[in-house]
């Protein structure tokens, strides 16, 4: 709040001035006022959001090497990359772990959510428990993981001096890579969903349940009859968020395979970064960025228009 | 609009405090037919303890193995505690790399981005609620429509302007340009929008104006809000690893914590015994955060949907 006493020093006299004048000339100040408290924010938004949107477009129609000077090219840089094998890959990969993760992310957080009902003794412990990952660095995460993972890590170690079999190489074997990395992101991930799904249970009223209840409905007819409908645009919520920031994963496979074996798992936003910041075509990284974006946009404008079939408002 | 219908919605829903304060009805209306249900219940909260305990279980390994001797870090079977702790893995982990220069450059930058952020939301989410002024519905749904839009989409361009400035390798490239966040307009909006027109009322009677109004009314009631707009920006910028990743080429002077230990772990990944220390070093900071503030957090988490995703 570095900034706030000098505008308050510049603003102080003619608001006191002002305080007794006719209510339309008020309204008039009030205009002013109003566009000069957003107007930080909004220059600062636009700068660093709206301009680089834009940018982003205009700089995948351009060769833009990282040193030295652009040249427009059109749409050379989409259809580049439309026939590279790797961004076929890659957005098949980026696919492939977005369909494991969401449900899967979704499943825990619901389950554990509805688990952890007011009824369980220190439900506040087990959700502040289930939220840490959230809140450490990722970097940290993965590099944890990266070590469980290992030959003779805790899950290696743990299944030879139990069932005397060595577990699969998980982040060198292709088969299991990108699993391996579904799992870790599940871990870290799901305590945001598991904490909207928690309070939105909590605000089903208690007399609906009992109704169901005396109905007959066990647990599982009234979670999904009573419960389910009723949470559910919390639910279409969650599933659109973490879609769109699954499509954004990035640190997971960075961290833990670098994207390999092979590129069996490097993902959309790595294949940028490389483009970018490895191989320095700006122009190429943005065109992947952009179609990132369009995908993006296509999955949440099906989900708003696919809602309607499931969501109950009220 | 649609977006903002369901955040407001979701707001409306789930009143904060009915997850945090709820009273048990335990025992008091129990019909006999569930007479097994008390069993149930010991068995279903012992299974849970153990899917507790699992999920925790990495986090304890991290912090087992930093206590270890470098020999002792893959055991068959995996071991607790090595033949000795060795609290030295914290120091040498800092002597190999400059780890207290990343904490030091992650809280300043993290500090300075949320003060900011902070700032610049609370007088937009103020503007957004209760001041009336033209064009003010288009700018925040423009606002609205920005957290639509991927940051990875932004790094190029966002890259390019640094090199324009003349900030790559520098902290303002790490702070200015993710300080101002739609998400902090928002909170604050929904905030201010439940706070009674009667205030502004009686503060304009007594002959404050918009300007004193604000500070000595509106900003003290923000307060709570501001806090959850803190937490999530804190651990944002704390957490944040692409941007730094693109942006700091001199780790050893601008890096902040992910970047370091990203760095450290690329050097010396075979001390497992370090890297750990240095993981633990890295959490600390947002995990006790997340343990003295949890109620300002859930609570953020619940009305806005979003925080820090």
């Amino acid at each position: 709040m570095v900034t706030l006493p000098a505008a308050q020093a510049r603003a102080a006299r003619p608001s006191k001035r002002s305080a007794r004048v006719d209510p339309n000339a008020v309204h008039a100040r009030r205009s002013w006022w109003g566009l000069g408290f957003a107007s930080p924010h909004a220059i600062g938004l636009a700068l660093f959001t709206i301009v680089p949107i834009v940018a982003s477009l205009v700089i995948s129609l351009n060769n833009w090497p990282m040193l030295g000077s652009p040249t427009f090219v059109g749409f050379d840089n989409y259809s580049q990359l439309l026939a590279d094998p790797i961004f076929r890959t890659v957005i098949l990969n980026t696919t492939l772990f977005v369909i494991l993760y969401v449900p899967l992310n979704l499943i825990v957080s619901m389950g554990l959510a509805a688990w952890l009902s007011p009824k369980i003794k220190h439900r506040q412990i087990f959700r502040v428990l289930f939220f840490i990952p959230t809140v450490t660095p990722i970097v940290a995460n993965a590099v944890i993981w990266r070590m469980i993972y290992q030959p003779d890590g805790l899950i290696d170690a743990t299944m030879q001096s139990t069932i005397g079999v060595s577990a699969p190489n998980f982040l060198a074997d292709e088969n299991w890579a990108m699993l391996a990395i579904v799992a870790m992101s599940v871990w870290q991930g799901f305590g945001y969903n598991m904490l909207i799904f928690s309070a939105a249970l909590d605000s089903v009223p208690e007399s609906q349940l009992e109704a169901a209840e005396l109905d007959g409905a066990g647990a599982w007819t009234s979670f999904w009859k009573i419960k389910f409908p009723m949470i559910s645009p919390s639910i279409f919520f969650a599933a659109m968020m973490t879609l769109i920031t699954a499509f954004q994963v990035f640190a997971q496979p960075f961290i833990l395979t670098k994207g390999g074996p092979g590129s069996s798992t490097t993902t959309l936003v790595q294949f940028i970064y490389n483009q970018g910041f490895v191989f320095q075509q700006l122009g190429v990284a943005s065109a992947a960025a952009w179609v990132l974006f369009i995908i993006i946009l296509a999955i949440t404008a099906v989900q708003f228009l696919g809602q309607k079939k499931w969501v109950h408002y009220e | 609009m649609s977006s903002q219908t369901i955040n407001s919605r979701a707001a409306r829903q789930h009143p904060p405090t009915s997850s945090l304060v709820t009273v048990n009805p335990r025992g008091l209306k129990r019909r006999p037919s569930k007479s097994g249900s008390r069993v149930r219940s010991v068995i279903s909260y012992v299974v849970l303890c153990l899917v507790a305990l699992a999920f925790i279980s990495p986090l304890v390994y991290m912090v087992a193995t930093s206590l270890k001797p470098a020999a002792e870090t893959f055991t068959t079977p995996p071991t607790l505690v090595g033949s000795a702790i060795r609290w030295e893995n914290y120091s040498e982990a800092f002597s190999y790399l400059p780890f207290g220069r990343f904490l030091l450059n992650g809280l300043f930058v993290a500090v300075i981005g949320t003060m900011i952020n902070m700032a610049v939301s609370v007088l937009s989410g103020y503007a957004f609620s209760r001041l009336r002024w033209k064009g003010r519905n288009v700018v925040f749904v423009l606002f609205l429509a920005t957290m639509m839009i991927p940051q990875d989409v932004l790094l190029i361009p966002l890259y390019v302007m640094m090199q324009g400035f003349g900030w790559v390798d520098s902290f303002q490239a790490l702070i200015i340009p993710f300080a101002f966040t739609a998400l902090g307009a928002f909170l604050c909006r929904q905030f201010f929008l439940t706070v009674p027109q009667e205030l502004d009322d009686a503060a304009r009677v007594d002959g404050a104006g918009v300007v004193k109004t604000f500070f000595h009314v509106m900003l003290p009631l923000a307060r709570p809000t501001l806090a959850v707009l803190a937490v999530f920006s804190f651990i944002a910028y704390w957490n944040s690893f692409l941007w730094p990743l693109i942006i700091i080429n001199d780790v050893n002077t601008y890096g902040t914590i992910p970047l370091g230990l990203q760095q450290f772990f690329g050097q010396q990944g075979s001390q497992w015994n370090l890297v750990m220390a240095a993981s633990v070093i890295s959490m600390l900071p947002t995990v006790l955060m997340l343990i003295l503030l949890q109620k300002h957090l859930i609570r953020g988490i619940v009305t806005s949907g979003l925080g820090g995703r």
